[in-house]
């Protein structure tokens, strides 16, 4: 439980997609001159994170990581597939926002014709990849903490965009130098709001050095498990080839 | 420039300033900030994308006449998946170290919109030399940026130019730390490449009126 916690706040305001790791920047700059629209496509993306994130992490878990076809049988286990991540990635996310596509149109026509061009382009948005990317490279361990992942690190964009929207509806009444007007205050604007989202890097460890990493912990138990792994297969094909000889 | 005629040539040179794709249609701005730190891992990415985008355009302005318009996103996130694999691998291959910096975002070239963008707007659109050219041009307009961001970064951040020191040394305190110089800390962190990015922004549109917007 705690875990779950404490990524759902890290993948807020830490790692904030937008402050930290500049994901998902191209709509978050072109589509956040009005709030309403900009809470529109937060929740968008908030819901394809949330679908897509725990199915990239089955397609990885079961498919694409090293050695992780071993279900298949033992002789698999040598196969690492995950060059080929990067287009099952996309195809799944693809898909899966032509399907939210066609089930809001049907049951919701009122939100499809709000949110307009937006839905399709979510399957562009870097911070869609950015995500299923992250928890592979982050190795996230089970499917619900991927599931946290993908719901949490959407609020986090969502607030982002959120924020930004409501600084420039009310910078319009303010005298920007004229070259700065549009895109240039609203880059430097993201970079004040950076700064200000990297004093939330202390949350997690009271104030302290960086929290203890438990990462490679984990991923120092699982090349033992996987080396365990293949000595299991090695010793199995020697008693096979025994078996042979005898 | 016997080679390209007037217009082709203006395919090259446009996106370099007036129509920059970063600064001016506000694409691929993910990448261009998150792996600034650094000159080399600018370079590397500005060369990835132009192979992509080059010969992406290539490719979906050849099968343009039979995509389906319905399916044509799936289409061209495949094509492009395609060839970021070939970069991603090439990378791991004989650039283990940078690969490592680069990490997710040589990923994310898939899915950096100028590359989406040009494929809609342009090779949907055009013949494939046209198309070529045009990918060339707008890798190259978001290859300066990077690299502009990358250089001040890297030397006003690290005091170096691709690793090596080119202001001195700053535990011995030679050259130009003799005076009292210190690293600025502050461009290494992620949101200073933003402030950059705005303050190119701000120096272009000073020089040419015609880009500014309204508020």
């Amino acid at each position: 439980m705690l875990e779950h916690i404490e990524l759902f706040f890290k993948s807020i305001f830490i790692d904030n997609m937008v402050f930290a790791v500049f994901l998902g920047m191209c709509s978050y700059l072109a589509v956040s001159k009005k709030v309403a629209t900009a809470v529109g496509l937060g929740a968008a993306v908030i819901f394809v994170l949330a679908v897509t994130v725990p199915l990239n992490w089955l397609l990885d878990q079961y498919l694409l990581r090293d050695g992780a076809l071993v279900w298949l049988g033992p002789e698999y286990a040598d196969y690492n597939l995950s060059f080929l991540s990067f287009i099952l990635f996309i195809a799944t996310i693809a898909t899966m926002v032509q399907l939210v596509e066609i089930v809001v149109e049907k049951f919701s026509p009122s939100l499809y014709n709000s949110l307009g061009i937006f839905l399709p382009l979510i399957a562009v948005n870097c911070a869609i990849l950015g995500g299923s990317l992250f928890m592979q490279a982050r190795d996230i361990q089970t499917l619900g903490l991927a599931l946290n992942y993908g719901v949490s690190s959407g609020i986090g964009w969502f607030l982002a965009i959120l924020a930004i929207a409501a600084i420039r509806e009310k910078i319009r009444y303010s005298n920007v130098p004229a070259p700065l007007r549009g895109l240039g205050i609203t880059f430097i604007i993201t970079g004040l709001m950076g700064i200000g989202f990297q004093s939330f890097g202390g949350m997690l460890t009271g104030g302290g050095e960086e929290a203890p990493a438990p990462v490679e912990e984990t991923t120092a138990e699982k090349v033992i498990e996987k080396k365990e792994i293949k000595e299991e297969i090695d010793s199995k094909d020697v008693s096979y080839n025994d078996a042979i000889n005898k | 420039m016997a080679l390209l005629t007037k217009k082709d040539a203006s395919l090259i040179t446009d996106p370099l300033a007036d129509n920059n794709p970063i600064t001016i249609q506000v694409l691929g701005i993910c990448s261009a900030l998150a792996i600034t730190a650094e000159l080399k891992a600018s370079i590397v990415m500005a060369v990835a994308v132009m192979f992509v985008l080059g010969l992406g355009n290539v490719v979906i302005s050849l099968m343009r006449n039979v995509i389906p318009s319905k399916i044509r996103i799936i289409v061209q996130l495949i094509v492009v998946a395609t060839l970021v694999i070939v970069v991603d691998q090439v990378l791991k291959a004989f650039a283990y170290e940078l690969s490592k910096t680069l990490s997710v975002f040589v990923g994310l070239i898939i899915t950096n919109c100028i590359i989406m963008g040009r494929f809609e707007a342009f090779a949907l659109a055009n013949g494939p030399w046209k198309s070529f050219l045009d990918g060339i041009g707008n890798s190259l307009g978001y290859g300066v940026i990077l690299i502009i961001v990358g250089f001040f970064r890297e030397l006003l951040g690290s005091g170096t130019l691709l690793g090596y020191k080119v202001l001195g040394d700053p535990i011995a305190k030679t050259g130009l730390y003799a005076t009292g110089y210190e690293n600025n800390g502050f461009m290494i962190i992620p949101p200073a490449a933003l402030i950059v990015v705005g303050i190119i922004i701000w120096v272009q549109r000073s020089r040419n009126p015609a880009l500014v917007e309204d508020n």
